[in-house]
């Protein structure tokens, strides 16, 4: 027994050829000088991309500054990825309506961005028909024909997303798919299940790790032996992407994209470095196994909003009082949507027996609520 | 109407607590064991008011304080749990045996399986396990995430004894989960499979009703020989508060208990629908006045009285209501006597009805050519019982469960538990049978 009260956990030992990654969210210079109308150039920081057997990204990206004001109108509509923004936004605009998405419970922003509303993710979250999931799902899954959902159980969206690539690819589209999870899952054994099919079979599965520090209570170092969740894929290679800035975003999964897209050059692993402000849920107040320092030091330096807000209005793109209108016309929107959910009726009872097993193919009946409720189908 | 809170079933004094039948105390077993006498009888032991995650907290500390082998593990343990069950124990007994594990449950079983594996060569006496390595208490963070880990349990856990000729074994580990509803967690944080476990020979399932039970049957499972999975139920962690004794004590597995003796109907249940049976039979015996219920309960009652005429009948029906504590392997002869008194059987519970733990127990009832039994060893003659209570049975067996839907939707949510005016309907449906 004394031999086991000695024990102690070693403690991770930093790897020296990684350098840290950049996650200051506002590090994009402006190359030349920005048009309202017209592309422009920016360079994104150096570092703010970390790379495992693959070369780094370009650092110069052309920006349209639509893109950026819709990026900004994402703000304040989902409270459980706040901190998180930048990368759900940065997908999206990296990638094709036709890619495929899959990701954890964390899902809202992507369900909005993936061709839902807003009334649909707040319905579904109340449980009213109005929902995406017909009020039968609830906040963890909504779905859109490009995005597989929000799924409950922690990394069992990673192989699904590998067979999500396998039919792209079996369909001989010109598309993939980004299977995200975050650095709790990360750990599942079905994740490296998925990394060495996707491999071994060379499908268009970008895995996405979001690696927001904390799986629940838990920080990643205390969690997973190698923290650099890019490096993770044995032969998969990766990159490590400064999460907290959207432009950066964008660009590596444009990147990624091109590799398993138009290079055909097999799976890639993305890793977000990026931040949640908030608890894990709602039940969670966040702080007993952080400090408020640290979560206030992300809130007060590293917001991906707030960096956006300064390119625009460093760039001359926007001025301080477009984007106050921006911020209002959002307020207003969700104000609306959450009223038309609210009005919304809870599911119907006949509900409770429906979508169980295909329409015609059901067992001749199911029970009911009370003794006479038996349900025929 | 009693709600858990002021459920009569929970022990309210101290006295009460002291008395809970088949309490076996370890200083009472040491003193036996060397042939001394302290305080084997209920003078003098503490009580403590605590509710079900305060009363889990305090079996865990016992189990690694009285032995050095214990370990507690699981995701987010370390710093108290989900649900606070392991609060502070990381910082009494050292991060070195109260630890975080990464997310994976299969992963986490499967470490549990190898470290109780060390403890193989060791006896156990029930209080036992005070030596080298073994002792596993592993935590499923809600047991909606237990099927990752479903392979571990079934395939390694189960068979570890059996298939080493009895070699090796890993009676040292003890699986704890958060069990059934809340009433608004959803598909995956309100599933109550207790019945797919009814098939793994090798295995204990236990779930407790309420914190002195928590303590006693949890420290139980810790030190029984056998892998026992110990489901907790949500809803209890907060809303059941009893007196607790504070020292080291436990109740026996395999052993239903009777709550309310009666001789008309018999109920089985376990975890949080023990109270919503209570309640039921509440309503059976004071319908709320004016109500439809009162009406229905009236009709149903005559029909009942009309059955059993030319009996001596009371004016309203008795029920005993059994918890059956171990779910695999479950106290049968216990329900066969009960049922050799009251010849009606109603079974409860939150998990799906089909392949659930009350058909398995419909069915044992009725198969009574088969004499074997699922249970310890008894000296009684199951067979022969199983044939009385079926030949006896005076209405077919009645089993109240969720819905065969694809788990437990928030908005169904409550629809899907079986609640007391469902339970109540049961009553009747089968008293006026
Ligand atoms: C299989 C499984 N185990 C446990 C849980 C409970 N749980 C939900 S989220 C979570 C933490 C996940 O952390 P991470 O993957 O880092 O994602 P994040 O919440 O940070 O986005 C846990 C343990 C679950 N939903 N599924
Ligand atoms: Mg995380």
């Amino acid at each position: 027994m004394s031999s086991l009260a000695r024990l102690r956990f070693s403690r991770r030992v930093a790897r020296p050829f990684i350098r840290t990654i950049q996650t200051t969210a506002d590090t994009t210079q402006l190359q030349d000088s920005a048009h309202e109308t017209e592309p422009f150039w920016v360079k994104i920081h150096e570092d703010s991309f970390q790379t495992y057997n693959c070369d780094k990204p370009e650092l110069d990206v052309k920006m349209a500054a639509d893109a950026l004001y819709k990026a900004k109108m994402i703000r304040g509509f989902c409270h459980l990825a706040i901190g998180q923004e930048a990368v759900s936004v940065g997908l999206e605009h990296g990638i094709t309506k036709n890619d495929k998405v899959i990701t954890s419970y964390r899902c809202h922003p992507l369900a909005v961005l993936r061709g839902g509303t807003i009334q649909g993710v707040i319905g579904e979250l109340l449980g009213r028909q109005i929902g995406m999931s017909r009020g039968k799902g609830g906040s963890m899954h909504i779905f859109t024909p490009s995005f597989f959902g929000g799924n409950g159980i922690v990394g069992a969206q990673v192989p699904l997303g590998a067979g999500i690539a396998f039919a792209q690819k079996y369909n001989e589209e010109a598309t993939c798919t980004f299977a995200m999870y975050g650095d709790g899952a990360a750990n599942q054994g079905q994740v490296f299940e998925a990394f060495n099919m996707a491999k071994l079979w060379d499908l268009p599965c970008v895995f996405v790790c979001e690696n927001n520090k904390y799986g629940m209570g838990t920080s990643a170092e205390r969690s997973s032996s190698n923290t650099q969740y890019f490096t993770r894929g044995d032969k998969i290679p990766g990159l490590q992407v400064n999460g907290m800035d959207i432009i950066a975003v964008k660009q590596g999964v444009e990147y990624a994209r091109k590799w398993t897209v138009e290079d055909k050059k097999g799976p890639l692993l993305l890793e977000f470095v990026t931040y949640r402000y908030g608890g894990h849920s709602m039940s969670d107040p966040g702080t007993t196994y952080r400090t408020r320092e640290e979560v206030q030091r992300m809130r007060s330096t590293q917001d991906p909003i707030r960096g956006l807000q300064r390119y625009i209005e460093e760039w001359g793109l926007a001025s301080e009082q477009d984007l106050k209108q921006i911020d209002k016309d959002a307020k207003a929107t969700v104000d609306t949507a959450v009223e038309e959910a609210k009005a919304s009726p809870i599911p119907n009872t006949q509900d409770l027996w429906t979508d169980i097993y295909y329409a015609g193919t059901e067992p001749s009946f199911m029970r009911g609520r009370e003794r006479e409720e038996v349900h025929h189908y | 109407m009693p709600s858990i809170a002021s459920s009569a079933l929970l022990k309210h004094t101290r006295e009460q607590a002291l008395k809970m039948p088949e309490i076996v105390w370890a200083d009472a077993e040491l003193d036996e064991a060397r042939g001394t006498s302290s305080l084997s009888s209920t003078t003098g032991r503490e009580t403590r008011k605590m509710n079900t995650y305060q009363a889990i907290r305090d079996a865990l500390s016992i189990a690694l304080s009285t032995n050095d082998s214990a370990i507690v593990f699981g995701e987010d343990v370390a710093f108290g749990g989900v649900f606070r069950c392991t609060l502070g124990l990381a910082e009494e007994y050292g991060r070195e045996r109260v630890f975080n594990t990464p997310l994976t449950e299969q992963g986490v079983v499967g470490f549990g399986i190898g470290y109780a594996s060390m403890g193989s060569k060791l006896g156990n006496s029930t209080l036992g396990g005070r030596g080298m390595g073994g002792t596993a208490i592993a935590e499923v963070q809600f047991v909606d995430y237990i099927w990752p880990a479903f392979d571990q349990l079934l395939n390694e856990a189960s068979k570890f004894r059996y298939r080493s000729g009895g070699q090796f074994n890993v009676g040292g580990l003890t699986v704890r989960c958060p069990t059934m509803a809340v009433g608004h967690g959803g598909l995956y944080h309100s599933q109550s499979p207790e019945g797919f476990f009814m098939g793994a020979g090798g295995l204990k399932v236990v779930i407790p009703r309420s914190p002195l039970q928590a303590k006693g049957l949890l420290l139980s499972s810790i030190r029984d020989p056998n892998p026992v999975v110990f489901m907790e139920p949500k809803v209890l962690y907060r809303s059941a508060v009893e007196q607790v004794p504070t020292s080291d004590y436990i109740l026996p597995l395999g052993r239903a208990e009777i709550l309310t003796t009666g001789s008309d109907l018999t109920v089985v249940t376990y975890g949080t629908s023990v109270y919503r049976c209570e309640q039921a039979i509440h309503l059976l015996t004071h319908p709320p006045e004016g109500t439809g219920i009162e009406r229905t309960v009236r009709d149903a009652l005559g029909d009942w009285r009309r059955s059993r005429k030319g009996q001596n009948t009371s004016s309203t029906p008795t029920i005993e209501l059994i918890d059956l504590r171990t779910i695999l392997p479950y106290d049968l002869p216990l329900v066969l006597r009960s049922l050799s008194k009251t010849h009606r059987l109603l079974i409860v519970h939150e998990g799906p009805t089909t392949g659930g733990v009350g058909m398995q127990i419909a069915g044992d009832v009725m198969s009574g050519f088969n004499t074997t039994s699922t249970t310890n060893e008894s000296e009684e003659d199951v067979g022969r019982m199983r044939r009385e209570a079926f030949l006896g049975l005076e209405a077919p067996v009645k089993v109240i469960g969720g819905w065969d839907t694809p788990g437990v939707a928030l908005q169904y949510e409550k629809f899907y538990i079986p609640d007391e005016v469902r339970i109540l309907d049961g009553l009747l449906e089968v008293l006026a049978y």
